[in-house]
């Protein structure tokens, strides 16, 4: 039985505390971290936002080719469709230049919206895919949108239950 | 209470310990530890390069320039002329003044500096890749080539962010920050020019070029309507507004400037560099421009506008490590806990610890000392040593001291060293021999009031220079020159 306050302490600290996230938070608990991988930028369109789809070594045994791609791409997309130079993001522009750029105090960027949908995105990926393969993606952003992040863990399985047991004995003898 | 000897329960301990109100643990803006340059203002909303004194004579010539105007020359030419003078004009300046403060107090494109995991992997990469080099060997700049769009692009790897820099990024020295898409420093504007805030300045210099350009021709208008009814000498003497003449075209020159170069889509960087230039090769062409200039105007004036990479407002977790900037540029990374124990003065004493402990430990092998920066304790100040491996020597400074300086502490270092004189060295081929000229063995940095002060406390212990061996002095000056940077 693991011991509730290390367990409530480290729920306050997690950035996602939430219901649904359970699995992740046992994932920091039980596993440990045994490496991290760093998907670098493509920048060979340009300046733009886009990460290299070309699949990591270390990924090899851990997760399909396939599922890693359709991240990567989907990501992609996410990002071009963010820094889309249209219509849509002219007329926010000169909205903004009219105003002289006050307007953004009432209502968010396209970006940022792009952005919200993007962290929601690696959040789902996290839970369905990645976390039981024992692995995390880090957001870009906060990474300074040079990297994807993906932390690769060990599985701790009985030295966590070990770890139990004294605790469950400590509290006990108090 | 008894804690078996396994590591989860300690780990069980500390975590609660640490997240139960000490007064030290309360939440800090990641602005407070931002490595680069900058001044930040209300609480991590607004920030500057360290250098803005600039910026103020900005602000003031234009707003002296503009109140006389309006207190001079606008009653005359409202009544005289169209009310509508001084409305355009004040549109004008309220537009003129909101670019400049969103160009001077907003992010540039700052790209933050690689976390220990990523530079870590960096290295590993380059390694590889180079094969191994003698270790004290600056490796050959590290550069990787990209192909954008046809042509061939060099990154650059930035020693200091241990980043390899994006396509048209570059470090700014006065700021020390990586800028993305980065133009120039602008001292006028107080700020570094990238690709955020890029627009605001262009905006700015050319509203700034058209306001000029309509106070000079109003005053201009005005003096000759005066003139008509009073002479030309007289109607200047009561038009004091003299709007200097090379200011306004220096002004329009750069707006053009940049018109140009917006319409090629390039920074003055690269300009400067002649990147792009024809002149360089045949096959040499700007991989990033859009082909026409319409186009290139409105991305660069109207595209997207990417949001802010450091999040200085955002709360430092308690977990991550921070980078603590030290003097010569380079970070050392910390968790908050022990940061949050230390103010500016002991961050500087916590940053120098662990250069000593770097540079004590191959040297004093068998009694490698530490100076922890712990907090004021009243009292005499005692120095205790110990021996064995990396054990902290607490020195208590007493608080009648405050102004305490990184000085002070290598002085209280070199008295410990006087201890453990007789347990240094083994061969004189471990010590470093700096190249610098012998430093005299009293205070390095001047103003030290303390020293004295410290030697008075303990006068058994005090540092005799004459009773020490040539390559004690040597390694000590060593260990204190490292730490003084």
């Amino acid at each position: 039985m693991r011991s509730a306050p290390r367990t409530a302490a480290r729920r306050t600290t997690l950035p996602f505390y939430h219901q649904s996230f359970h699995n992740l938070q046992e994932l920091r608990h039980n596993a440990s971290l045994s490496n991290k991988v760093f998907v670098q930028r493509d920048y060979t369109e340009g300046t733009v936002c886009k990460f290299q789809t070309k699949f990591p070594s270390e990924l090899d045994s851990r997760i399909e080719r396939t599922l890693f791609e359709d991240t990567v791409k989907t990501l992609n997309n996410y990002y071009a469709e963010a820094e889309k130079i249209g219509g849509q993001s002219y007329l926010e522009g000169c909205l903004a230049c009219a105003t002289a750029y006050l307007i953004f105090l009432c209502m968010e960027t396209r970006y940022e919206k792009v952005l919200k949908k993007i962290s929601h995105y690696i959040q789902e990926q996290n839970e369905k895919i990645y976390a039981p393969r024992g692995l995390l993606i880090t957001d870009p952003i906060e990474r300074g949108m040079r990297v994807i992040e993906i932390s690769i863990y060990e599985d701790r399985g009985s030295s966590g239950s070990s770890s139990g047991s004294s605790s469950t004995t400590c509290s006990s003898g108090r | 209470m008894h804690l078996g000897a396994d590591e989860p329960p300690q780990e069980c301990q500390y975590t609660q310990i640490c997240t139960r109100g000490s007064p030290h643990m309360k939440k800090r803006r990641k602005w407070r530890v931002f490595p680069g340059r900058n001044k930040f203002f209300c609480d991590g909303r607004v920030m500057m390069a360290r250098q803005s004194g600039v910026f103020y004579l900005t602000l003031l010539l234009i707003m002296v320039t503009s109140g006389l105007f309006f207190a001079f020359d606008c009653p005359f030419l409202a009544s005289n002329l169209t009310p509508a003078i001084p409305v355009i004009g004040g549109v004008l300046f309220f537009f003129v003044m909101g670019m400049l403060f969103r160009a001077s107090f907003s992010d540039p494109g700052i790209l933050p500096r690689a976390t220990p995991d990523e530079a870590a992997d960096l290295e590993r990469q380059i390694d590889t890749s180079n094969g191994q080099t003698t270790a004290g060997y600056r490796p050959p700049p590290r550069t990787r080539e990209v192909l954008i769009n046809g042509q061939a692009v060099k990154l650059k790897y930035c020693f200091t962010c241990k980043i390899f820099r994006p396509p048209r990024a570059s470090h700014c020295s006065l700021c020390d920050n990586c800028v993305e898409r980065f133009d120039h420093h602008c001292p006028w504007v107080g700020n570094c020019v990238g690709k955020r805030n890029y627009r605001f300045f262009y905006l700015f210099i050319l509203s700034l070029s058209l306001l000029t350009l309509f106070i000079f021709a109003f005053v201009i208008t005005h003096v000759i309507l005066r003139s008509n009814r009073k002479g030309f000498l007289d109607a200047l003497k009561e038009s004091p507004v003299v709007v200097c003449f090379f200011s306004v075209w220096s002004i329009v020159g750069l707006s053009g400037f940049h018109t140009y170069l917006i319409s090629s889509n390039q920074t003055t960087n690269e300009d400067i560099k002649g990147s792009w230039s024809t002149k360089r090769g045949k096959d040499n062409y700007n991989p990033y421009s859009y082909g026409s200039i319409i186009t290139n105007c409105c991305a660069a004036l109207c595209g997207p506008l990417p949001p802010s990479l450091i999040d200085r407002r955002g709360y430092i977790q308690p977990d991550t490590p921070q980078p603590v900037p030290l003097s010569n540029g380079t970070s050392v990374y910390t968790t908050p806990q022990m940061h949050s124990h230390m103010c500016d003065q002991y961050q500087c004493i916590q940053s120098t610890k662990f250069v000593l402990q770097a540079a004590a430990t191959p040297l004093l092998h068998s009694e490698p000392v530490i100076l922890a920066g712990g907090p004021h304790l009243p009292g005499k100040t005692s120095l205790a040593g110990h021996c064995g491996p990396l054990v902290p020597v607490q020195t208590s400074i007493p608080s009648s001291m405050p102004g305490l300086s990184c000085g002070g502490e290598l002085l209280a270092l070199r008295d410990v060293d006087a201890h453990c004189r007789h347990h240094h060295f083994t061969s004189p081929d471990e010590t470093p021999s700096p190249p610098q000229p012998p430093m005299p063995p009293m205070p390095l940095m001047p103003p030290i009031p303390c020293a004295t002060h410290v030697s008075h406390i303990h006068p058994t212990q005090l540092y005799d220079p004459a009773s020490q061996d040539s390559l004690h002095e040597d390694s000590v000056r060593g260990l204190v020159k490292l730490s003084s940077v």
